[in-house]
């Protein structure tokens, strides 16, 4: 059955971005009608009730790098987004000592100074430096790249702007740019630090949802992906979204209708249609057609192109790349109802470090070990886990009393490898990939809760349910191929104007008609909503509609 | 102390390694009057030939030849003696399967990757070809106003448009790029892609999987890229080079370690030997790595401390040892036609494995299944070995430079025994055949060829210490910020191996510097 109604535009997918895109094209007067697979809408930025009386923000779980531009242009004060700032990190010693970071720049000094003088004092150093590297990126958020190998007026422009704000900086600062952006984080921490858990605690960062480790090259700038955002205009705070991550979608969501926009749930898309070379519509799951304009995709660039699409629609060498995007799964989850808070015997009483991330891996060395078990096919023995207990600042996710608990798992491979591979005196062999059984699912739970358990004592006591999310579960459930949380590898081959693919870093596809705006494309993942908001602007301007999208502001 | 008056010079060129015998020769050739100091007994630094047993020598570190810079056999008029060119890399297979490649030719692997292996070769070459124009001339400053640096940049970028659109993307796209991928996207065989990806990381501390391992994988096939076996070894490349400088008047001493650059008024004087000898010069041009020549030579006091602070940043760790191995035969390697024991032997059987023997590194361990490259040499020059003996030069990856617990003489021995386990399955018989041996790690290398960390690169080749930024920020550009210092090693840029580049390079900056 078609509808007869022909659309301005049909958007693939209700994740953040897909929304934000939806809600800039209604804002603009468009037609919209977005469409969304699941019967619930927010994708990756979601909140859901999987044990009754509990919410889980069961994908993303903070929040930090949504952009202010288009939290204001949204008005999502408006349609009830609230976001709680929280403070600090933790990192547990296998000698029973901690390291804490606190908000109290008095405080975290002292904490620092504990450890080594010397690191509490580069901390400055090292916070101005990261920082800077910080305000350059935030300009280029809200900007589509530039094509290099372009001669267009347009294209141009934008590379002498890249060229101005990077000559501003001055040649020093330049060259420090160029390092930091091919740095291992690792050896750039190395550069500042002499404590091994300062090291450990700040390199988190930098490998979160990459299939890299700390030492790997390019992991430097990883850090900034989660450094650059703020929570009311101060860089690099984190907070909770009240109500979880479904929040912020709900938020977009009322945005969108609120403009007139139209969503659909339970509409998955089968498959993008293309008539005499131009999107015309989608089809959907369950036979239904829906004309439009043109077609939006939120999904990530390997499930639209190569799930949804004709190939004969496409350039071949166009799909041969997308073939090749990195989209290798490299993080899980566990979302855990607890009946109580548990306690953590190396911390004292009421510390303020209960509200922190906490993390469990104290060492440069076993962080990099973590990534060479997910090298040879299987999740990291000894993983390094950032858990949160969002409870403890927004009561309305649990019961009174009772906590949430989100547990975000580096690393954990979409498949595994089919049998451990031991040094053998053959000691080679392309290993064999086999998916994921249920007892594996249950030991890789087990490897995450033992490592919380040895220090918290009560903990496996108060789990009431756990929700286990490999990539492969992330990906069944959201679509994101590989279960990649940023629908692609943030390599820098995967960046800015190669991202998803060199050429086509502009939103627009080879099918006229047909855009990307998800995370697949620049500046990638993370509850940011700048890919959608850029596509947005694109997509008025191939109309030659008025921009409703804000450009950046700047930094504050 | 000395009275009579130290003899002066144009410039003075600290070690006499291939780089600074290039920079003196090319300085020669120009009408200066140039002193080379070299501390060891014979010209070369880690292009030499040395014996390491009764009656048999080996290139004692470099031991393959293949990226000297056409620019600079050209400057210099200089045509090499190689007693084989062209080298066929030959992946070991077990089972005597062997897959053998050289240039865009490909053997062994399967029609499927043939094909596929002269089209990546064809590929790569042409960027390759890039980073060559790149490479033999100073990386120009970046944001400043001056005129030259912006035309130098524009030349590099104008380099980079002549790909065309397509090319310059995907130039783009890999220089960043891990290597274990772009072999998975386009070959199945097995051998083929661990050795290649051996190619990538030889020399470097990443491994296949690490992001800018094509680049130097590029690096590699920048200027050539064909491996050749210098005839007397390594260390006649660097004779035939000291001869040419000395042809142009260029004043080479062996045995004169340098102990100090000596600084007067805030500006470089010239050097002092540990003999005590002083020679004075208003240039000083320093072939010995930045660390050793900033810190050791010149010491930190005379420089400012934020560009100590970049120079003991410098990642100088080495992560190759040097195997010698004295044969009282060839060994047999079951599938190897006898031509094939000539050329370059490679034991990686697959990226993985690469992979897997450059995890140990990272915690300052070796392989316990280390990655071999392994030559004849002997087999084409019978001047190394006696007669009906042989040599077998090899690089074993990775060793770490510190390894956790030291080098101690079990620790040597449980690397040697590594080795001879790695390579037993393919070479049964060779241990039955060793005469006498030498393994080296970095940190003997360190200590023999006075390179700090034993990098064979003098620093490791990764993006974040290449180009604008190698040795180190503000200081690419040969000079160093003591009026009179220069720098002309593989420290700076482009990087190592027998490449002549940088000293080329820094011949070019100091003779553009008297121009003006």
């Amino acid at each position: 059955m078609t509808t007869a109604r022909t659309y301005d535009a049909v958007v693939v997918g209700a994740g953040h971005n897909g929304l934000t895109t939806a809600a800039f094209l209604a804002k603009a007067g468009l037609d919209v009608v977005c469409v969304e697979k699941n019967d619930y809408i927010g994708g990756a930025a979601v909140s859901r009730e999987l044990h009754k009386g509990w919410i889980y923000s069961n994908c993303s779980y903070v929040c930090s790098l949504l952009r202010p531009e288009i939290y204001r242009a949204l008005e999502l004060h408006r349609h009830g987004l609230q976001v709680t700032p929280y403070g600090g990190s933790l990192t547990f010693m296998q000698n029973g000592d901690y390291f804490g970071s606190y908000y109290d720049p008095e405080v975290a000094y002292r904490e620092r100074a504990r450890f080594s003088k010397h690191d509490a004092d580069a901390y400055e150093r090292y916070s101005a430096d990261t920082k800077r590297q910080c305000r350059l990126i935030r300009e280029f958020l809200l900007t589509t790249p530039p094509d290099p190998a372009s001669l267009k007026p347009k294209d141009l422009l934008g590379l002498w702007r890249i060229g101005r704000a990077l000559g501003e900086m001055g040649e020093d600062r330049l060259y420090e740019t160029l390092r930091f952006w091919t740095l291992s984080v690792a050896d750039y921490l190395d550069e500042y630090f002499e404590t091994e858990v300062i090291k450990a605690a700040l390199s988190g960062s930098g490998i979160i949802g990459t299939a890299l480790g700390v030492r790997s090259p390019g992991t430097a700038y990883v850090l900034l992906h989660h450094y650059m955002g703020d929570v009311d205009g101060n860089i690099g705070t984190w907070g909770y979204a009240r109500g979880g991550m479904g929040a912020v979608s709900a938020a977009i969501a009322g945005a969108f209708r609120a403009h007139g926009g139209e969503l659909r749930t339970e509409a998955g898309v089968e498959r993008i249609v293309v008539r005499e070379g131009r999107a015309a519509g989608v089809g959907l799951t369950n036979g239904d057609e829906i004309s439009a304009r043109l077609v939006v995709s939120a999904m990530d660039p390997k499930r639209t192109f190569l799930s949804c699409m004709d190939r004969g629609d496409l350039p071949e060498a166009f799909v041969n790349r997308i073939e090749r995007f990195k989209t290798r799964g490299s993080s899980a989850k566990l979302n855990i109802a607890l009946d109580g808070l548990p306690t953590f015997p190396a911390l004292p009483k009421g510390s303020t470090l209960y509200f922190s991330d906490m993390h469990f891996v104290d060492s440069i060395r076993r962080m990099e070990r973590a990534y060479d078990d997910w090298k040879a096919g299987t999740w990291s023995k000894d993983p390094y886990i950032d858990a949160v207990i969002p409870t403890l600042v927004d009561p309305t996710m649990a019961p009174p009393g009772k906590h949430f608990m989100s547990c975000f798992v580096q690393y954990c491979p979409y498949e595994l490898a089919s049998s451990e591979l031991v040094s053998s005196e053959l000691g080679s062999g392309e290993h064999e990939a086999r998916a994921w059984t249920d007892a594996d699912r249950r030991a890789f739970a087990e490897t995450v809760i033992g490592q919380i358990a040895n220090y918290s004592p009560d903990f496996r006591d108060l789990i009431l349910h756990c929700e286990i999310r490999t990539p492969a579960d992330i990906e069944a459930e959201i679509g994101m191929s590989g279960g990649h949380i940023f629908h692609g590898e943030l390599t820098m081959d995967q960046l800015l104007f190669n991202r998803p693919l060199p050429g086509y870093a502009q939103y627009r596809s080879p099918v006229k008609g047909l855009y990307l705006c998800g995370s697949g494309t620049h500046p990638g993942g993370g509850v940011m909503a700048a890919p959608g908001a850029n596509a947005a602007r694109e997509i008025l301007a191939d109309l030659r509609r008025p921009n409703t999208v804000p450009e950046s502001f700047g930094d504050d | 102390m000395t009275t009579e008056r130290p003899e002066r010079f144009d410039a003075i060129v600290i070690g006499a390694g291939h780089n600074g015998l290039v920079c003196a020769a090319l300085l020669g050739k120009a009408g200066k009057r140039v002193l080379v100091l070299e501390a060891g007994s014979q010209v070369g630094g880690a292009t030499v030939t040395r014996e390491f047993a009764d009656g048999f020598a080996v290139s004692a570190c470099a031991h393959l030849v293949y990226q000297l810079q056409p620019a600079v056999t050209r400057a210099l008029d200089f045509k090499p003696k190689y007693a084989v060119e062209g080298l066929d890399t030959v992946a070991l297979d077990r089972a005597g399967a062997h897959v053998r490649y050289a240039g865009g030719a490909l053997r062994g692997a399967g029609d499927g990757d043939n094909e596929r292996y002269r089209d990546f070769h064809r590929r790569m070459t042409r960027y390759a070809g890039v980073l060559e124009h790149w490479l033999n001339r100073p990386p120009p400053r970046l944001a400043t106003r001056d005129l030259d640096d912006r035309l130098g940049l524009l030349g590099m970028g104008l380099r980079l448009r002549r790909l065309g659109k397509r090319d310059m993307r995907e130039f783009l796209r890999l220089i960043t790029s891990n290597m274990h991928d772009e072999l998975d996207e386009h070959f199945a065989s097995p051998l083929l892609k661990g050795a290649l990806a051996f190619d990538a990381v030889l020399g470097t501390g990443l491994g296949p999987r690490s992001p800018n391992s094509v680049m130097t994988y590029l690096y590699r096939l920048a200027g050539g890229g064909e491996p050749a076996v210098p005839a007397g070894g390594m260390g006649l490349v660097a004779a035939d080079l000291a001869g040419i400088a000395s042809n142009a008047g260029v004043d080479i001493r062996t045995d004169s370690a340098v102990a100090r650059i000596v600084v007067e008024t805030g500006r470089v004087a010239g050097v002092e030997t540990v003999a005590g000898r002083r020679f004075d010069s208003r240039t000083v041009i320093s072939n010995a790595d930045p660390k050793h020549t900033i810190i050791n030579l010149l010491g930190a006091r005379h420089v400012e401390t934020g560009f100590t602070r970049r120079i003991h940043h410098i990642r100088t760790q080495g992560t190759a040892a040097k195997l010698h191995l004295a044969l009282a035969g060839l060994p047999e390697i079951p599938g190897l036609e006898p031509r094939d024991y000539a050329q370059r032997l490679v034991i990686a059987p697959d990226a993985h494995y690469v992979e897997r023997a450059f995890n140990p590194v990272k915690y300052d361990e070796f392989s316990p299944q280390p990655v071999i490259e392994m030559i004849f040499p002997s087999l084409r020059d019978t001047s190394l070995a006696p007669d009906g003996k042989h040599v077998m030069s090899a690089i074993v990856q990775y060793v770490p430079y510190a390894l956790a617990g030291g080098w101690s003489e079990t620790a040597h021995q449980a690397l040697m025994d590594a080795v001879i386990r790695t390579i037993r399955p393919y070479a049964p018989d060779l241990e039955s055949r060793i005469v006498a041996c030498e393994l080296m790690t970095p940190a003997d290398i360190e200590r023999e060829f006075m390179i700090t960390g034993g990098h064979w690169h003098h620093g490791e080749l990764s993006l974040a210490q290449f180009l604008f930024v190698r040795p180190v920020a503000g200081a690419a550009q040969y000079r160093m910020p003591i009026d009179g210092l220069y720098l002309c090693g593989a420290g700076t840029h482009p990087g190592g191996g027998v490449s002549g580049a940088a000293g080329r390079n820094a011949a070019n900056v100091i003779l553009e510097r008297d121009k003006t």
